[in-house]
């Protein structure tokens, strides 16, 4: 597979091979003279269409490797390939979700957050709009699609993210704890719309949380971290759970909190209830 | 006043609810309509100058009421006097203010590319931003004669470090997860400052604006009206200062008006920018 331009392409050759292929990475940085390990020595796989959850306490170099993966910064050690390219750039094909509610254009309407990133990719004026309203109505902002960023909640404007991200129609979509900053309503809220949204749009997804609830809810398999310099300390199969209060997901739960708890750190159990 | 016996009314019918009444009944300064306060106050001043000139009366006047001052304004404008003055002030100070963007933008730049840019930016603008703009006019002269580029070089320099200082630090503080968006969408170089730093770097570049036009209004101003005691032509400055040395107080004051209606127009020309833009936007509170 080289370049994978349209999802109906590389959803009906997929299946084969990883899309992404994180090798062995490592992740150092400066801060103050100092180097810092963030991420020591994690690999992993996604295939096309899967839904892979990192999943790791606070401060363990996840968000860092998704920047890695997003090209923002480049990895010190290993090799992180996408769709078989490494050495990547930032680019579309790797839309991100960040967690900060500032990720939106203040200046753009929530119609133009969406089509603004189709113009700079190409599209035709007309068919940047036309795009960017189905993927405006997907995520149920049809009535706000003239509204400026500041007259949203914030429920909405990680909605806009989406729509915005969605539209791209990334390789990978990678999302860096998109529901961090929401109350728990919305936040339950958002993960059931996302989770249709990519059952309808068949999009492959990168997803960091550190909720374990979420990471049962959303993901297929869980890749676990450690704290940092972390590793991958287990890779979690949750693709058949979805009913909270099955026995299962209870199941898998305890499991994923004893994998977390082994660092001693306290694992946030707030978000899990 | 009719709104008066109308608020009397309704507050008799709801005798029940007293202190409400009450409240209702004390009209206050602060419960007049904005346009009514401001239409009320502009009388009382224009009475108080109208009360000195009336107090003052020699020959030749030193005050002028607002009746005379408005004949003189019209007149002024009306043969061509004060709108060629008005013109040749507005024309410096647009190309000082073009002069003082560009070099800006030129030190922004570096301030934004390198360490080294960026201490000399912050250097000079804590050193020469405090210092007002007419302190360097004698040096111009020297440097520039009695030219109309000793003062652009003064007005420009008065309004380059407001400007500069104010788009340095809207650059700095664009959230850093909007350039990773724009990045993320494949933007570099110039494309990312355009559509993405700039827009967002926005109300400190209109702040900067601003403040840079406010100090170099006034820079200008003074500064032609130094030249207009050394001899020099040109300006609104020249024109007040003009009217002075010739006793014709009624065109100095109908000077003085200009500079006030300009300045309150230019203001307001901001003001309605910010309330399309940043304010519409939401990144800028309503001042």
């Amino acid at each position: 597979m080289e370049t994978v331009s349209t999802p109906g392409a590389q959803a009906t050759s997929g299946g084969d091979g990883p899309l992404l292929r994180v090798e062995h990475v490592g992740i150092d940085y400066v801060t103050g003279g100092r180097r810092v390990t963030a991420v020591g020595d994690v690999s992993f796989e996604v295939r096309p269409r899967e839904k892979i959850i990192l999943l790791g306490p606070s401060g363990c170099g996840k968000s860092t490797l998704l920047k890695a993966i997003a090209g923002f910064l480049q990895p010190s050690a290993g090799r992180i390939s996408v769709a078989g390219r490494d050495r990547l750039r930032p680019g579309p094909d790797r839309a991100v979700v960040f967690q900060e509610f500032d990720q939106l254009f203040p200046w753009r309407t929530v119609a133009d957050n969406v089509a603004y990133p189709l113009r700079v990719t190409g599209r035709p004026r007309a068919e940047a709009a036309q795009v960017a309203a189905r993927f405006v109505e997907m995520t149920g902002l049809t009535p706000a699609a003239d509204r400026y960023p500041h007259q949203l909640s914030g429920g909405m404007k990680q909605r806009v993210a989406i729509a915005r991200a969605l539209a791209l129609d990334p390789t990978i979509l990678l999302m860096d704890e998109p529901f961090g900053s929401l109350d728990a309503q919305t936040r339950t809220r958002l993960q059931r719309e996302l989770n249709e949204i990519v059952a309808r749009t068949h999009v492959t997804l990168l997803f960091v949380t550190h909720s374990i609830q979420e990471a049962i809810l959303l993901g297929d398999r869980v890749v676990v971290l450690s704290h940092s310099p972390s590793s991958v300390r287990e890779i979690v199969d949750v693709s058949a759970i979805a009913d909270p209060d099955a026995e299962a997901f209870v199941h898998v739960r305890r499991k994923l909190r004893g994998l977390l708890a082994r660092d001693g750190e306290e694992v946030e159990g707030g978000v899990d209830d | 006043m009719a709104s008066t016996t109308d608020v009397g009314t309704t507050g008799g019918t709801t005798a029940s609810g007293r202190s409400a009444t009450q409240q209702v009944d004390r009209r206050t300064w602060g419960s007049l309509p904005g346009w009514l306060r401001r239409v009320i106050l502009l009388a009382v001043l224009l009475a108080l100058w109208q009360l000195a000139a009336t107090l003052n009366e020699t020959e030749p006047a030193s005050i002028v009421g607002p009746w005379p001052t408005a004949q003189a304004f019209v007149e002024g404008w009306a043969d061509g006097d004060l709108a060629s003055s008005t013109l040749t002030t507005m024309r410096l100070l647009g190309l000082s203010m073009l002069i003082g963007m560009a070099v800006a933008a030129v030190l922004t730049t570096f301030a934004q590319w390198t360490r080294l840019g960026q201490d000399v930016l912050t250097l000079l603008t804590s050193i020469l931003n405090p210092l007002p703009g007419i302190a360097v006019l004698p040096f111009a002269i020297l440097w520039f004669g009695l030219s109309e580029s000793a003062i652009v070089f003064v007005v420009a320099n008065a309004v380059v470090w407001p400007i500069a200082a104010n788009i340095s630090t809207g650059f700095r503080t664009v959230p850093p997860t909007l350039t990773m968006v724009g990045r993320n969408l494949g933007l570099r170089g110039v494309r990312l400052v355009r559509d993405v730093l700039i827009p967002a770097a926005l109300p400190s570049i209109i702040t900067g604006l601003k403040t840079g036009w406010a100090f170099g209004w006034r820079t200008i101003i003074a500064a032609e009206i130094v030249f207009g005691v050394s001899g020099a032509k040109g300006g609104l400055g020249f024109y007040i200062n003009d009217a002075r040395t010739f006793l014709n107080v009624d065109a100095g004051f109908a000077g003085i008006v200009s500079i006030a209606i300009i300045g309150i127009a230019l203001e307001s020309a901001f003001g309605l920018l910010e309330r399309r833009t940043v304010v519409r936007w939401g990144m800028k509170a309503l001042a």
